[in-house]
Protein backbone atom coordinates (compact mmCIF):
# COMPACT_ATOMS: atom_id res chain seq x y z
CA UNK A 1 0.00 0.00 0.00
CA UNK A 2 2.74 2.76 0.95
CA UNK A 3 4.32 2.26 -1.96
CA UNK A 4 1.31 3.27 -4.54
CA UNK A 5 0.87 5.62 -2.36
CA UNK A 6 4.07 7.57 -2.06
CA UNK A 7 4.41 7.47 -6.08
CA UNK A 8 1.31 8.43 -5.92
CA UNK A 9 1.76 11.69 -3.80
CA UNK A 10 5.36 12.39 -5.44
CA UNK A 11 2.80 12.34 -9.15
CA UNK A 12 0.61 14.83 -7.70
CA UNK A 13 2.73 16.97 -6.11
CA UNK A 14 3.97 17.80 -9.33
CA UNK A 15 1.66 19.01 -10.70
CA UNK A 16 0.24 21.50 -7.65
CA UNK A 17 1.92 24.58 -5.69
CA UNK A 18 4.59 22.98 -3.09
CA UNK A 19 2.10 24.19 -0.45
CA UNK A 20 -0.37 22.15 -1.47
CA UNK A 21 1.88 19.30 -2.35
CA UNK A 22 3.21 19.15 1.38
CA UNK A 23 -0.42 18.59 2.46
CA UNK A 24 -0.52 15.66 0.36
CA UNK A 25 1.91 13.83 2.36
CA UNK A 26 1.12 10.41 4.40
CA UNK A 27 0.56 11.84 8.21
CA UNK A 28 -2.93 9.51 9.08
CA UNK A 29 -6.17 10.08 9.27
CA UNK A 30 -6.61 13.98 9.59
CA UNK A 31 -10.06 13.31 11.46
CA UNK A 32 -8.54 10.98 14.47
CA UNK A 33 -11.61 8.37 13.22
CA UNK A 34 -10.69 4.48 14.80
CA UNK A 35 -12.93 3.49 11.73
CA UNK A 36 -10.40 4.78 8.81
CA UNK A 37 -8.83 1.70 8.41
CA UNK A 38 -12.21 -0.13 7.84
CA UNK A 39 -13.42 2.16 5.71
CA UNK A 40 -10.47 2.59 3.47
CA UNK A 41 -10.52 -1.57 3.23
CA UNK A 42 -14.34 -0.95 1.97
CA UNK A 43 -14.57 1.79 0.11
CA UNK A 44 -10.90 2.14 -1.51
CA UNK A 45 -9.30 -1.01 -1.50
CA UNK A 46 -6.41 -2.02 -3.90
CA UNK A 47 -6.02 1.65 -5.19
CA UNK A 48 -3.79 4.86 -3.98
CA UNK A 49 -5.38 7.43 -1.73
CA UNK A 50 -4.29 10.40 -0.47
CA UNK A 51 -5.85 12.49 2.27
CA UNK A 52 -6.47 16.01 -0.12
CA UNK A 53 -7.94 19.49 1.10
CA UNK A 54 -8.95 20.32 -1.59
CA UNK A 55 -12.01 17.51 -1.46
CA UNK A 56 -14.14 19.85 0.46
CA UNK A 57 -16.45 18.30 2.69
CA UNK A 58 -18.63 21.17 3.83
CA UNK A 59 -21.05 20.23 6.97
CA UNK A 60 -22.32 21.77 9.96
CA UNK A 61 -20.00 20.89 12.53
CA UNK A 62 -22.95 20.96 15.17
CA UNK A 63 -26.14 19.50 13.34
CA UNK A 64 -29.61 20.18 14.90
CA UNK A 65 -31.95 17.82 13.38
CA UNK A 66 -29.67 14.24 12.92
CA UNK A 67 -31.90 13.86 9.81
CA UNK A 68 -30.99 16.50 7.97
CA UNK A 69 -27.77 17.22 8.06
CA UNK A 70 -26.83 18.98 5.27
CA UNK A 71 -23.67 17.78 2.98
CA UNK A 72 -21.98 19.74 -0.05
CA UNK A 73 -19.14 18.04 -1.39
CA UNK A 74 -16.97 20.01 -3.53
CA UNK A 75 -14.24 18.73 -5.36
CA UNK A 76 -14.44 20.99 -8.28
CA UNK A 77 -10.24 22.31 -7.36
CA UNK A 78 -9.39 18.84 -8.62
CA UNK A 79 -9.26 18.33 -12.29
CA UNK A 80 -11.10 15.30 -14.22
CA UNK A 81 -13.20 13.52 -11.07
CA UNK A 82 -14.80 10.12 -12.11
CA UNK A 83 -16.63 9.24 -9.06
CA UNK A 84 -16.84 10.45 -5.73
CA UNK A 85 -18.44 8.42 -2.57
CA UNK A 86 -19.84 9.90 -0.18
CA UNK A 87 -19.65 7.86 3.67
CA UNK A 88 -19.91 8.09 7.42
CA UNK A 89 -17.64 6.10 9.55
CA UNK A 90 -20.24 5.74 12.39
CA UNK A 91 -23.54 5.78 10.90
CA UNK A 92 -24.85 2.00 11.35
CA UNK A 93 -25.09 2.13 6.72
CA UNK A 94 -21.96 3.86 6.00
CA UNK A 95 -22.34 4.82 2.75
CA UNK A 96 -24.66 7.41 1.79
CA UNK A 97 -23.86 7.93 -1.76
CA UNK A 98 -21.98 8.14 -4.35
CA UNK A 99 -21.72 10.74 -8.17
CA UNK A 100 -20.04 10.69 -10.90
CA UNK A 101 -19.61 14.19 -12.75
CA UNK A 102 -20.41 13.52 -16.11
CA UNK A 103 -20.93 16.82 -17.38
CA UNK A 104 -21.53 18.69 -14.80
CA UNK A 105 -19.26 19.84 -12.04
CA UNK A 106 -17.80 17.86 -9.44
CA UNK A 107 -19.94 19.58 -6.30
CA UNK A 108 -23.09 18.19 -5.00
CA UNK A 109 -24.86 19.63 -2.24
CA UNK A 110 -27.85 16.97 -0.37
CA UNK A 111 -28.57 16.08 3.19
CA UNK A 112 -28.13 12.83 5.41
CA UNK A 113 -29.51 11.13 8.34
CA UNK A 114 -26.86 10.29 10.98
CA UNK A 115 -27.30 8.07 13.72
CA UNK A 116 -24.21 9.44 15.98
CA UNK A 117 -21.28 12.01 15.88
CA UNK A 118 -19.01 10.68 12.94
CA UNK A 119 -16.62 11.79 10.29
CA UNK A 120 -18.69 12.45 6.71
CA UNK A 121 -15.85 11.84 4.21
CA UNK A 122 -15.84 12.01 -0.09
CA UNK A 123 -13.32 10.09 -1.58
CA UNK A 124 -12.70 11.63 -4.88
CA UNK A 125 -11.72 9.53 -7.98
CA UNK A 126 -9.22 10.82 -10.39
CA UNK A 127 -8.83 9.23 -13.78
CA UNK A 128 -5.18 8.37 -12.44
CA UNK A 129 -6.83 5.71 -9.96
CA UNK A 130 -6.04 7.75 -7.47
CA UNK A 131 -8.27 8.54 -4.48
CA UNK A 132 -8.42 11.36 -2.52
CA UNK A 133 -9.96 11.62 0.90
CA UNK A 134 -11.67 15.05 1.98
CA UNK A 135 -14.11 15.24 5.12
CA UNK A 136 -15.19 16.60 8.58
CA UNK A 137 -16.77 15.69 11.79
CA UNK A 138 -20.18 16.12 12.55
CA UNK A 139 -21.91 16.44 16.03
CA UNK A 140 -25.12 15.06 16.54
CA UNK A 141 -27.27 13.77 18.92
CA UNK A 142 -27.89 11.17 16.63
CA UNK A 143 -30.62 8.45 15.90
CA UNK A 144 -31.58 9.56 12.69
CA UNK A 145 -31.48 6.24 10.98
CA UNK A 146 -33.59 4.75 13.53
CA UNK A 147 -36.23 7.04 13.35
CA UNK A 148 -39.54 6.94 11.05
CA UNK A 149 -39.88 9.01 8.55
CA UNK A 150 -42.13 12.07 8.84
CA UNK A 151 -44.12 10.93 5.63
CA UNK A 152 -44.34 7.29 7.27
CA UNK A 153 -47.17 8.91 9.05
CA UNK A 154 -49.21 10.18 6.54
CA UNK A 155 -51.17 8.44 3.22
CA UNK A 156 -50.26 11.54 1.50
CA UNK A 157 -46.57 10.39 0.00
CA UNK A 158 -48.15 7.45 -1.71
CA UNK A 159 -49.65 9.94 -4.11
CA UNK A 160 -46.55 12.08 -4.05
CA UNK A 161 -43.83 9.53 -4.38
CA UNK A 162 -40.89 10.26 -6.58
CA UNK A 163 -42.42 13.68 -7.56
CA UNK A 164 -40.21 16.45 -8.27
CA UNK A 165 -39.64 20.07 -7.90
CA UNK A 166 -37.32 21.81 -9.18
CA UNK A 167 -35.33 24.74 -10.39
CA UNK A 168 -32.47 26.64 -12.25
CA UNK A 169 -30.57 29.50 -11.61
CA UNK A 170 -29.45 31.27 -15.15
CA UNK A 171 -28.09 34.77 -13.95
CA UNK A 172 -25.97 35.99 -11.61
CA UNK A 173 -22.79 33.95 -9.46
CA UNK A 174 -24.94 30.97 -9.49
CA UNK A 175 -25.56 30.70 -12.74
CA UNK A 176 -25.81 26.87 -14.08
CA UNK A 177 -27.17 25.42 -10.60
CA UNK A 178 -29.59 23.40 -10.70
CA UNK A 179 -31.66 22.44 -7.23
CA UNK A 180 -34.28 19.38 -7.11
CA UNK A 181 -36.10 18.07 -4.32
CA UNK A 182 -37.77 14.09 -5.10
CA UNK A 183 -40.45 13.24 -3.06
CA UNK A 184 -39.64 9.93 -1.42
CA UNK A 185 -39.55 8.41 2.67
CA UNK A 186 -35.77 7.52 2.11
CA UNK A 187 -36.78 4.45 4.89
CA UNK A 188 -33.95 3.01 6.20
CA UNK A 189 -35.01 -0.74 7.13
CA UNK A 190 -33.70 -0.13 10.67
CA UNK A 191 -37.06 0.92 12.10
CA UNK A 192 -39.09 -2.20 13.37
CA UNK A 193 -41.89 -2.72 10.90
CA UNK A 194 -40.67 -0.68 7.99
CA UNK A 195 -38.50 -2.16 5.41
CA UNK A 196 -35.89 -0.31 3.56
CA UNK A 197 -37.36 1.93 0.55
CA UNK A 198 -35.09 4.38 -1.22
CA UNK A 199 -34.11 6.00 -4.36
CA UNK A 200 -31.40 3.99 -6.07
CA UNK A 201 -30.29 6.39 -8.65
CA UNK A 202 -30.71 9.36 -10.12
CA UNK A 203 -29.78 10.56 -13.28
CA UNK A 204 -29.54 13.95 -15.04
CA UNK A 205 -28.76 14.64 -18.58
CA UNK A 206 -28.63 17.56 -21.19
CA UNK A 207 -31.03 18.32 -23.99
CA UNK A 208 -28.90 16.47 -25.71
CA UNK A 209 -29.04 13.50 -23.90
CA UNK A 210 -25.14 13.95 -22.54
CA UNK A 211 -25.30 12.91 -19.41
CA UNK A 212 -24.46 15.70 -16.14
CA UNK A 213 -24.66 13.18 -13.22
CA UNK A 214 -25.54 10.01 -11.98
CA UNK A 215 -26.53 9.72 -8.40
CA UNK A 216 -26.38 6.93 -6.53
CA UNK A 217 -28.67 6.98 -3.59
CA UNK A 218 -28.36 4.49 -0.46
CA UNK A 219 -30.52 4.37 2.73
CA UNK A 220 -28.51 7.51 4.89
CA UNK A 221 -29.83 10.07 1.95
CA UNK A 222 -32.25 12.19 4.20
CA UNK A 223 -35.94 11.81 3.33
CA UNK A 224 -37.78 13.87 0.52
CA UNK A 225 -33.84 14.15 -0.81
CA UNK A 226 -32.71 18.15 -2.30
CA UNK A 227 -30.35 17.74 -4.42
CA UNK A 228 -27.75 21.02 -5.53
CA UNK A 229 -25.79 20.44 -8.97
CA UNK A 230 -23.75 22.74 -11.26
CA UNK A 231 -23.60 22.67 -14.97
CA UNK A 232 -21.45 24.52 -17.40
CA UNK A 233 -24.61 26.56 -18.61
CA UNK A 234 -28.27 26.56 -17.95
CA UNK A 235 -30.34 24.16 -20.38
CA UNK A 236 -33.11 21.79 -19.84
CA UNK A 237 -32.19 18.79 -18.24
CA UNK A 238 -33.98 15.52 -17.90
CA UNK A 239 -33.82 13.95 -14.27
CA UNK A 240 -34.74 10.12 -14.05
CA UNK A 241 -34.51 7.41 -12.00
CA UNK A 242 -36.05 4.77 -9.91
CA UNK A 243 -36.18 3.22 -6.24
CA UNK A 244 -35.49 -0.31 -4.95
CA UNK A 245 -39.32 -1.11 -5.43
CA UNK A 246 -39.24 0.05 -9.06
CA UNK A 247 -41.32 3.19 -8.97
CA UNK A 248 -39.57 5.04 -11.67
CA UNK A 249 -39.77 8.81 -12.07
CA UNK A 250 -38.76 11.05 -15.26
CA UNK A 251 -38.98 14.87 -15.40
CA UNK A 252 -37.60 17.31 -17.90
CA UNK A 253 -36.72 20.34 -15.75
CA UNK A 254 -37.01 23.44 -18.02
CA UNK A 255 -33.98 26.24 -17.73
CA UNK B 1 -8.42 -2.91 44.57
CA UNK B 2 -8.58 -2.58 48.68
CA UNK B 3 -7.10 1.13 47.26
CA UNK B 4 -9.97 1.42 45.28
CA UNK B 5 -12.57 0.93 47.90
CA UNK B 6 -10.81 3.58 49.80
CA UNK B 7 -10.29 5.94 47.26
CA UNK B 8 -14.02 5.84 45.59
CA UNK B 9 -15.93 7.66 48.62
CA UNK B 10 -12.98 10.29 48.54
CA UNK B 11 -13.82 10.75 45.21
CA UNK B 12 -17.13 10.82 45.74
CA UNK B 13 -17.11 13.47 48.51
CA UNK B 14 -14.86 15.74 46.39
CA UNK B 15 -17.65 15.57 43.53
CA UNK B 16 -20.11 16.51 45.44
CA UNK B 17 -18.11 19.19 47.13
CA UNK B 18 -17.56 20.67 43.43
CA UNK B 19 -21.08 20.55 41.93
CA UNK B 20 -21.58 23.13 44.94
CA UNK B 21 -24.91 22.84 47.01
CA UNK B 22 -26.93 19.94 45.94
CA UNK B 23 -28.21 21.32 42.65
CA UNK B 24 -29.63 24.04 44.04
CA UNK B 25 -31.20 26.69 41.20
CA UNK B 26 -30.80 29.84 43.89
CA UNK B 27 -34.83 30.52 42.56
CA UNK B 28 -35.45 33.86 44.16
CA UNK B 29 -39.01 35.54 43.13
CA UNK B 30 -38.81 38.69 41.71
CA UNK B 31 -41.44 40.94 42.71
CA UNK B 32 -43.25 42.30 39.44
CA UNK B 33 -46.61 44.06 40.58
CA UNK B 34 -48.49 43.37 43.49
CA UNK B 35 -49.02 39.55 44.45
CA UNK B 36 -47.31 39.27 40.95
CA UNK B 37 -44.04 37.07 41.15
CA UNK B 38 -41.68 35.82 38.29
CA UNK B 39 -38.11 33.43 38.71
CA UNK B 40 -36.24 35.00 35.94
CA UNK B 41 -34.15 32.52 34.43
CA UNK B 42 -30.56 32.87 32.65
CA UNK B 43 -30.43 34.07 28.63
CA UNK B 44 -28.36 30.46 27.98
CA UNK B 45 -29.11 27.16 26.21
CA UNK B 46 -29.57 24.28 28.60
CA UNK B 47 -26.26 23.48 30.54
CA UNK B 48 -24.83 20.72 33.51
CA UNK B 49 -24.36 23.95 35.03
CA UNK B 50 -27.43 26.10 34.77
CA UNK B 51 -29.67 22.99 35.24
CA UNK B 52 -31.97 24.56 32.75
CA UNK B 53 -32.91 27.66 34.83
CA UNK B 54 -32.99 29.30 31.45
CA UNK B 55 -36.90 30.06 31.50
CA UNK B 56 -38.76 32.28 33.31
CA UNK B 57 -41.92 30.87 35.51
CA UNK B 58 -44.69 33.15 37.51
CA UNK B 59 -47.21 33.13 40.40
CA UNK B 60 -49.78 34.86 41.17
CA UNK B 61 -51.32 34.97 44.79
CA UNK B 62 -55.14 35.10 44.53
CA UNK B 63 -57.16 35.47 47.32
CA UNK B 64 -57.63 31.23 48.19
CA UNK B 65 -54.50 30.45 46.32
CA UNK B 66 -51.58 30.61 44.33
CA UNK B 67 -52.10 30.11 40.39
CA UNK B 68 -48.63 29.01 38.78
CA UNK B 69 -47.22 30.12 35.48
CA UNK B 70 -45.38 26.66 34.02
CA UNK B 71 -43.05 24.49 36.26
CA UNK B 72 -39.53 25.22 35.09
CA UNK B 73 -36.95 22.03 33.53
CA UNK B 74 -37.15 19.53 36.01
CA UNK B 75 -38.54 17.90 39.58
CA UNK B 76 -35.71 19.94 41.30
CA UNK B 77 -36.63 22.86 40.13
CA UNK B 78 -40.36 22.75 40.59
CA UNK B 79 -39.66 21.50 44.14
CA UNK B 80 -37.38 24.54 44.33
CA UNK B 81 -39.96 26.41 42.59
CA UNK B 82 -42.75 25.61 45.57
CA UNK B 83 -40.11 26.45 48.10
CA UNK B 84 -39.83 29.71 47.05
CA UNK B 85 -43.30 30.48 46.99
CA UNK B 86 -44.42 28.83 50.36
CA UNK B 87 -41.48 31.86 51.45
CA UNK B 88 -43.96 34.31 49.89
CA UNK B 89 -47.42 32.58 50.90
CA UNK B 90 -47.67 28.94 52.91
CA UNK B 91 -50.95 28.18 51.06
CA UNK B 92 -50.86 25.63 48.48
CA UNK B 93 -51.30 26.18 44.65
CA UNK B 94 -54.71 26.68 43.12
CA UNK B 95 -53.66 25.60 39.99
CA UNK B 96 -50.80 25.20 37.32
CA UNK B 97 -50.82 26.59 33.97
CA UNK B 98 -48.64 24.86 31.27
CA UNK B 99 -48.44 27.85 28.99
CA UNK B 100 -46.93 25.51 25.70
CA UNK B 101 -45.41 21.79 25.03
CA UNK B 102 -41.75 22.86 25.80
CA UNK B 103 -39.85 21.10 28.38
CA UNK B 104 -38.32 23.68 30.49
CA UNK B 105 -41.50 24.90 31.24
CA UNK B 106 -43.51 21.66 31.71
CA UNK B 107 -40.88 19.44 33.47
CA UNK B 108 -41.43 20.69 37.05
CA UNK B 109 -45.26 19.30 36.69
CA UNK B 110 -44.04 16.65 38.58
CA UNK B 111 -43.50 18.84 42.03
CA UNK B 112 -46.87 19.92 42.12
CA UNK B 113 -48.62 16.45 42.69
CA UNK B 114 -52.42 16.88 43.63
CA UNK B 115 -52.73 20.43 42.03
CA UNK B 116 -54.97 20.72 38.72
CA UNK B 117 -52.64 21.16 36.02
CA UNK B 118 -54.16 22.55 32.53
CA UNK B 119 -53.19 23.65 29.17
CA UNK B 120 -54.44 23.98 25.91
CA UNK B 121 -55.21 20.97 23.91
CA UNK B 122 -52.36 20.72 21.29
CA UNK B 123 -50.32 21.59 24.43
CA UNK B 124 -51.41 18.74 25.94
CA UNK B 125 -51.12 16.24 23.20
CA UNK B 126 -48.02 17.61 22.69
CA UNK B 127 -46.97 16.45 26.09
CA UNK B 128 -48.38 13.37 25.55
CA UNK B 129 -46.71 12.68 22.39
CA UNK B 130 -43.19 14.60 22.57
CA UNK B 131 -42.91 14.96 26.55
CA UNK B 132 -40.77 11.38 27.32
CA UNK B 133 -38.10 12.48 24.05
CA UNK B 134 -38.29 16.10 25.24
CA UNK B 135 -37.35 14.92 28.90
CA UNK B 136 -34.50 12.10 27.21
CA UNK B 137 -32.77 15.10 25.72
CA UNK B 138 -32.87 17.19 28.48
CA UNK B 139 -30.99 14.34 30.91
CA UNK B 140 -28.69 14.34 28.16
CA UNK B 141 -27.86 18.29 28.46
CA UNK B 142 -28.71 18.95 32.17
CA UNK B 143 -27.22 15.94 33.31
CA UNK B 144 -27.87 15.05 37.35
CA UNK B 145 -29.62 18.19 37.55
CA UNK B 146 -32.92 16.15 36.01
CA UNK B 147 -32.38 12.95 38.21
CA UNK B 148 -36.07 11.53 39.24
CA UNK B 149 -37.51 14.06 36.84
CA UNK B 150 -40.67 12.32 35.05
CA UNK B 151 -43.28 13.54 32.46
CA UNK B 152 -46.35 14.65 34.17
CA UNK B 153 -49.00 15.48 31.20
CA UNK B 154 -51.96 18.24 32.22
CA UNK B 155 -55.04 16.87 33.56
CA UNK B 156 -57.42 19.40 31.47
CA UNK B 157 -57.78 21.92 28.80
CA UNK B 158 -58.54 25.15 29.37
CA UNK B 159 -61.38 27.03 27.65
CA UNK B 160 -59.96 30.22 26.63
CA UNK B 161 -61.99 33.84 27.59
CA UNK B 162 -61.45 35.33 31.15
CA UNK B 163 -61.89 33.47 33.82
CA UNK B 164 -61.99 34.21 37.62
CA UNK B 165 -59.68 31.93 39.52
CA UNK B 166 -57.98 32.91 42.99
CA UNK B 167 -60.76 35.70 43.35
CA UNK B 168 -58.93 37.85 40.51
CA UNK B 169 -59.96 37.73 36.40
CA UNK B 170 -57.71 36.17 34.62
CA UNK B 171 -57.55 36.74 30.85
CA UNK B 172 -56.26 33.52 28.94
CA UNK B 173 -55.31 33.49 25.52
CA UNK B 174 -55.27 30.36 23.17
CA UNK B 175 -52.61 31.76 20.85
CA UNK B 176 -49.80 30.17 18.36
CA UNK B 177 -46.85 30.42 16.67
CA UNK B 178 -43.70 29.41 18.92
CA UNK B 179 -46.10 26.03 18.98
CA UNK B 180 -49.00 25.12 17.90
CA UNK B 181 -50.92 26.13 21.22
CA UNK B 182 -49.35 28.89 23.16
CA UNK B 183 -51.19 30.04 26.18
CA UNK B 184 -51.20 33.59 27.18
CA UNK B 185 -52.07 34.74 30.38
CA UNK B 186 -53.21 38.36 31.98
CA UNK B 187 -53.88 39.24 34.98
CA UNK B 188 -56.49 42.00 35.12
CA UNK B 189 -55.83 42.86 38.83
CA UNK B 190 -52.18 43.67 38.44
CA UNK B 191 -51.71 44.28 34.23
CA UNK B 192 -49.08 41.73 34.62
CA UNK B 193 -49.11 39.54 31.18
CA UNK B 194 -47.30 36.41 31.09
CA UNK B 195 -46.49 35.69 27.50
CA UNK B 196 -44.69 32.23 27.54
CA UNK B 197 -42.29 32.05 24.25
CA UNK B 198 -44.04 33.75 22.49
CA UNK B 199 -42.05 36.51 24.01
CA UNK B 200 -38.00 36.52 24.24
CA UNK B 201 -36.14 39.66 25.50
CA UNK B 202 -32.21 40.07 24.98
CA UNK B 203 -32.23 36.28 23.86
CA UNK B 204 -33.19 34.87 20.01
CA UNK B 205 -36.09 32.92 19.98
CA UNK B 206 -36.20 29.16 19.47
CA UNK B 207 -38.31 28.06 16.50
CA UNK B 208 -38.22 23.83 16.58
CA UNK B 209 -41.82 24.10 16.14
CA UNK B 210 -42.52 27.74 15.11
CA UNK B 211 -45.41 28.79 12.41
CA UNK B 212 -43.80 32.55 11.67
CA UNK B 213 -47.11 33.63 10.26
CA UNK B 214 -49.08 32.65 13.23
CA UNK B 215 -46.48 33.89 16.06
CA UNK B 216 -46.05 37.74 13.87
CA UNK B 217 -50.30 37.66 14.47
CA UNK B 218 -49.88 36.42 18.10
CA UNK B 219 -47.37 39.27 18.79
CA UNK B 220 -49.50 41.98 17.13
CA UNK B 221 -52.33 40.62 19.62
CA UNK B 222 -50.13 40.94 22.69
CA UNK B 223 -48.60 44.38 21.38
CA UNK B 224 -52.24 45.12 21.58
CA UNK B 225 -52.67 44.32 25.13
CA UNK B 226 -50.03 46.28 25.91
CA UNK B 227 -51.48 49.53 24.72
CA UNK B 228 -54.75 48.82 27.42
CA UNK B 229 -55.20 51.12 30.05
CA UNK B 230 -54.39 49.21 32.65
CA UNK B 231 -51.30 47.53 31.50
CA UNK B 232 -48.17 47.49 33.46
CA UNK B 233 -45.54 44.53 32.84
CA UNK B 234 -44.52 42.28 30.13
CA UNK B 235 -42.73 38.72 31.63
CA UNK B 236 -41.12 37.18 28.86
CA UNK B 237 -40.87 33.24 28.32
CA UNK B 238 -36.66 33.90 28.01
CA UNK B 239 -35.10 37.26 29.56
CA UNK B 240 -35.98 40.34 31.78
CA UNK B 241 -39.20 41.65 32.62
CA UNK B 242 -39.99 44.98 31.03
CA UNK B 243 -42.12 47.48 31.06
CA UNK B 244 -43.23 47.77 27.72
CA UNK B 245 -43.77 45.98 24.23
CA UNK B 246 -39.93 46.32 23.44
CA UNK B 247 -39.49 42.59 23.59
CA UNK B 248 -42.19 41.80 21.70
CA UNK B 249 -41.21 44.47 19.04
CA UNK B 250 -37.46 42.90 19.38
CA UNK B 251 -39.15 38.87 18.60
CA UNK B 252 -41.27 40.42 15.39
CA UNK B 253 -38.09 42.06 14.22
CA UNK B 254 -35.91 38.55 14.25
CA UNK B 255 -39.24 36.66 13.21
CA UNK B 256 -39.20 38.98 10.07
CA UNK B 257 -35.97 38.94 9.63
CA UNK B 258 -35.71 34.96 9.79
CA UNK B 259 -38.51 34.93 7.27
CA UNK B 260 -36.81 37.46 4.53
CA UNK B 261 -33.87 35.89 4.87
CA UNK B 262 -34.86 32.00 4.95
CA UNK B 263 -37.30 33.45 1.85
CA UNK B 264 -34.34 35.25 0.25
CA UNK B 265 -31.71 32.17 0.47
CA UNK B 266 -34.29 29.82 -1.24
CA UNK B 267 -35.11 32.14 -4.09
CA UNK B 268 -31.52 32.96 -4.89
CA UNK B 269 -30.89 29.18 -5.30
CA UNK B 270 -28.49 28.51 -1.89
CA UNK B 271 -27.69 25.14 -0.43
CA UNK B 272 -28.34 24.93 3.36
CA UNK B 273 -24.96 24.76 4.10
CA UNK B 274 -24.22 28.23 1.95
CA UNK B 275 -27.50 29.68 4.10
CA UNK B 276 -26.19 28.28 7.57
CA UNK B 277 -22.57 30.24 6.56
CA UNK B 278 -24.54 33.90 6.46
CA UNK B 279 -23.54 36.42 9.03
CA UNK B 280 -25.88 38.22 11.71
CA UNK B 281 -26.89 41.30 10.75
CA UNK B 282 -25.33 44.25 13.41
CA UNK B 283 -28.97 44.73 14.74
CA UNK B 284 -28.90 41.74 16.46
CA UNK B 285 -25.12 41.40 17.19
CA UNK B 286 -26.08 41.86 21.29
CA UNK B 287 -28.90 39.13 21.19
CA UNK B 288 -27.63 36.27 23.41
CA UNK B 289 -27.71 32.89 21.45
CA UNK B 290 -28.17 34.85 18.10
CA UNK B 291 -25.46 32.79 15.94
CA UNK B 292 -26.57 29.91 17.94
CA UNK B 293 -30.55 30.20 17.08
CA UNK B 294 -30.06 31.59 13.50
CA UNK B 295 -27.89 28.10 12.60
CA UNK B 296 -30.54 26.29 14.39
CA UNK B 297 -33.86 27.89 12.88
CA UNK B 298 -32.15 27.43 9.12
CA UNK B 299 -32.61 23.41 10.06
CA UNK B 300 -36.22 24.20 11.18
CA UNK B 301 -37.28 26.44 8.54
CA UNK B 302 -35.38 26.92 5.51
CA UNK B 303 -36.66 23.49 3.73
CA UNK B 304 -40.24 25.03 3.50
CA UNK B 305 -38.68 28.29 2.35
CA UNK B 306 -36.91 26.04 -0.19
CA UNK B 307 -39.78 23.76 -1.26
CA UNK B 308 -41.33 26.88 -2.15
CA UNK B 309 -38.94 28.43 -3.92
CA UNK B 310 -38.44 24.99 -5.93
CA UNK B 311 -41.87 25.62 -7.06
CA UNK B 312 -44.54 23.08 -8.64
CA UNK B 313 -44.05 19.49 -8.97
CA UNK B 314 -42.86 18.02 -12.27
Amino acid sequence: MKLPLMVAAVALSALMPAADAANLQERGDPLNSARWNEMHKAFLAGLPYVFDPRVRVIAPGEAENPMQVPVTVDATAIGRVVEVVVFADFNPIVEVLRFFPDGAAAYLGFRVKLQQSTPVRAAVRTADGVWHVGGSWVKTIGGGCTAPSATAASPAWQRQLNMVSARQWRDGELAGRLRLRIVHPMDTGLVAGTPAFHLQEIRLADAGDRPLMRIATFEPVSENPVFTVHQAVAGPVRASGHDNNGNTFSVLIAP
Amino acid sequence: MSRLCVLAPLLLAGAAAAAGPAFDYALQPERVAADVYAFIGRNEDFTAVNGGNIVNTGFIVGQDGLLVIDTGPSLRYGQQMRHAMAAIDPRPPLQVFNTHHHPDHFLGNQAFAGVPIVALDATRQGIAAAGNAFAENLYRLSGDWMRGTEVVAPSATIVPGTVKLGGRPLRLLALSGHTAADLAIYDETSGVLFAGDLVFNGRAPTTPHARIADWLAALDTLEAITREAGFTALVPGHGAVARDAAPICQTRAWLRWLERTMQEAAAAGLDMNEVLARPLPAEFSAMALGASEYRRSVSHLFPAAEQEALGHAH
